[in-house]
């Protein structure tokens, strides 16, 4: 049987959902023997294959994380929505309550070390804000829910092994955490 | 008329913790005419904190970055302190400053063994398939190992003080939560032998790593900067320090303190980045334009405060010229010095009489108006700075992070290294991956720098004047 193939990708995040990936220290070098992982940020391999399990971190805050999302979808078996971002929104649905112009010019214009006399708002070549930022399963379907900020090391450990063994996981109630 | 040029993409960068990708521009006859690193994502923390109560900061300001958000954490902190007009107590100070050198230890860890490894041990033009974490675990089990485990012991310490190892909640405003224990200060010490002793075989790895490659690693998008740190008396500080800014030739430009940042320190912005360009203010943009993060700090300072990093500094200094090390390869080399730093510096925290001390706490008679927090994260120097109402409801934020310092750096050591590996549109993947591999060396985190950090497929695409497609190469 050849190994299951992983992808994972960060939207709109912090990377810590990753890091406490990392944080299962040395039994990743076991669980990287069982599984093959291939695009993710700690990889070079930059396009998405086939794979058995998609993990995303992070929600969706800009129109190249939703293409991202949708493109990671269609190549999984099983999507992981991972971190209280992905889940729910997380920390970026605090933007929610103004316009993304309205945040964008306090961070460019109205910020006290910024010198901006033209009032060049970026935005060439760069992805565009969506209107909020919105959880992974606005829109694409997610079959399993990791909350946490982030998750907890041994959980997403827990998870890859239960899909190791072939079921679907259900994080059980005491290795949930919403901080 | 816009000029007609190619442009070639690398979508996105991996490694690094963020979101980036790099644009370079070719002009007709297939040389690079310019290079743009892009930050692709904003996320606006400093428009949506306003409202929030500044007691709320430490704890939101950490989900900028995963990575080292106890630098976040306590600049945060030290930020709400002044807002409470209040000096911590030695024991809370001390106890931060502990969390904060068991981050170094544990970042500094990720960016040399779990990111940047691979393409010095693999070598640039390996294959993707093996050229990551998994690949070194593989063939450099020992090494692995021994970096999976010092980032581990940052982490333990971190997680000790503040219940998780990523988004801990340790400082308040005025103070900390909690104390550490006596057995558990005996737990840390007794590890730190072992770590110490990793590093140190490291940085002879690094030597010997740079001086075997000795032309094409002092070549590599060196840069003669300005260098900006923290320093304390003249020696390199992380924790708590005046701000000192030092030229490409050795000669100090300023030192101020830490409050008055903004009378130095300004940021331009480009419409092609979301991450702006901070740049010292006397000087104007670019010509202001300095390096921080570990280069950046061994350059600042006279010394290290400990007996064995100020050593190993003698050491270093002597391999560049007059005192100064230019080399951005040498970045590594100054991260595994800091460890060392960081390590000797935990060893003193801990054996300090006031780090076991219940006195964790002081009230405020009542709040000041700004408050601003400065510290060293990993990767270079970080600003809090807010403004509050009478009842302490936050009306502005100011964030500077590290990376954004080195944004001008990175841009101009992409451009020199674009410019000697690609001509035309042949683009062999070692020369993009050595693109990537400058970003590596500055380690950025680009989540923190857009307080605000997509992932496509790397992309390299041939575009001519027109804008039509001429050739693209998809990389798997």
């Amino acid at each position: 049987m050849s190994k299951p193939k992983v992808a994972t990708v960060w939207l709109e995040a912090c990377a810590g959902c990753h890091m406490s990936f990392l944080d299962i220290d040395e039994r990743i070098v076991d669980l990287l023997d069982k599984v093959e992982l291939t695009s993710c940020p700690i990889t070079d391999i930059k396009e998405i294959p086939k794979v058995t399990v998609g993990v995303i971190s992070g929600a969706l805050g800009n129109d190249e994380e939703v293409h991202i999302a949708r493109d990671i979808r269609e190549k999984c078996d099983i999507l992981i929505a991972w971190g209280d971002c992905a889940v729910m929104g997380g920390i970026n649905s605090m933007r929610n309550f103004m316009k993304p112009e309205e945040a964008l010019e306090v961070g460019y214009k109205d910020t006290l070390s910024t010198v901006n006399p033209d009032g060049v708002i970026p935005g060439e070549d760069l992805p565009k804000l969506l209107p909020m930022a919105i959880p992974i399963d606005d829109e694409v379907k997610v079959d399993v829910y990791i909350p946490g900020c982030p998750p907890d090391a041994d959980t997403i450990l827990y998870v890859f092994q239960e899909i190791l063994e072939g079921r679907i996981p259900t994080v059980p109630v005491d290795m949930m955490r919403y901080d | 008329m816009p000029k007609e040029r190619k442009t070639i993409v690398v979508n996105p960068i991996t490694r690094i913790e963020g979101h980036g990708k790099i644009t370079v521009y070719l002009d007709d006859s297939g040389n690079v005419d310019e290079t743009r690193f892009h930050v692709t994502q904003f996320r606006g923390f400093e428009a949506f904190c306003k409202g929030r109560d500044f007691r709320e900061m430490p704890v939101i300001t950490p989900r900028i970055c995963g990575i080292c958000p106890v630098s976040h954490h306590l600049a945060s902190a030290k930020a709400c302190d002044a807002i409470l007009g209040v000096t911590i107590t030695p024991t809370a100070h001390k106890l931060r400053e502990l969390m904060h050198m068991g981050q170094i230890v544990q970042s500094h860890a990720l960016s040399f063994f779990h990111l940047s490894s691979p393409d010095l041990l693999f070598g640039f033009d390996a294959d993707p398939a093996v050229r990551h974490v998994g690949g070194v675990a593989r063939d450099f089990p020992e090494l692995a190992k021994r970096g999976i485990l010092m980032r581990k012991f940052g982490q333990e310490l971190i997680k000790t003080l503040g219940g998780k190892k990523i988004h801990p909640w340790h400082s308040i405003p005025g103070g900390v939560n909690r104390s550490i224990k006596v057995e558990e200060r005996d737990l840390f010490l007794k590890g730190l032998p072992e770590q110490k002793e990793a590093i140190k075989d490291t940085i002879e790895l690094i030597r010997k790593y740079l001086e075997d490659n000795g032309e094409e690693a002092k070549k590599f998008a060196t840069l003669k900067s300005s260098y900006l740190g923290l320093v304390k008396g003249g020696k390199l500080e992380l924790f708590d320090g005046d701000i000192r800014l030092r030229g490409p030739r050795g000669r100090i430009t300023d030192e101020f303190p830490d409050v008055e940042y903004l009378e130095h320190i300004g940021e331009h912005v480009e419409p092609w980045s979301y991450l702006k360009f901070p740049f010292y203010r006397s000087l104007g943009f670019p010509q202001g334009s300095y390096r921080v993060g570990p280069l950046g700090r061994v350059n600042a300072c006279d010394d290290f405060a400990t007996p064995e990093a100020s050593k190993e500094l003698k050491r270093f200094r002597e391999l560049g010229e007059d005192g100064m090390v230019h080399y951005t390869m040498y970045t590594h080399y100054a991260r595994l010095m800091e460890v060392l730093y960081a390590l000797e510096r935990m060893e003193e925290l801990l054996l300090d009489e006031d780090i076991t001390g219940s006195d964790l706490r002081v009230s405020s008679k009542g709040l000041q108006p700004e408050g601003i927090g400065v510290i060293e994260a990993p990767r270079g120097t970080l600003i809090h700075h807010y403004q509050v109402d009478e009842v302490g409801s936050v009306k502005a934020v100011n964030l500077i992070v590290a990376t954004g310092h080195n944004n001008y750096a990175m841009n101009k050591g992409v451009e020199m290294v674009a410019k000697e590996f690609i001509h035309g549109a042949d683009v062999k993947e070692g020369a993009l991956n050595r693109m990537e591999h400058v970003i590596r060396c500055y380690d950025p985190c680009l989540s923190c720098s857009t307080h605000a950090v997509g992932k496509m497929p790397l992309k390299v695409s041939i575009v001519d004047g027109d804008g039509r497609e001429i050739r693209e190469i998809l990389k798997g």
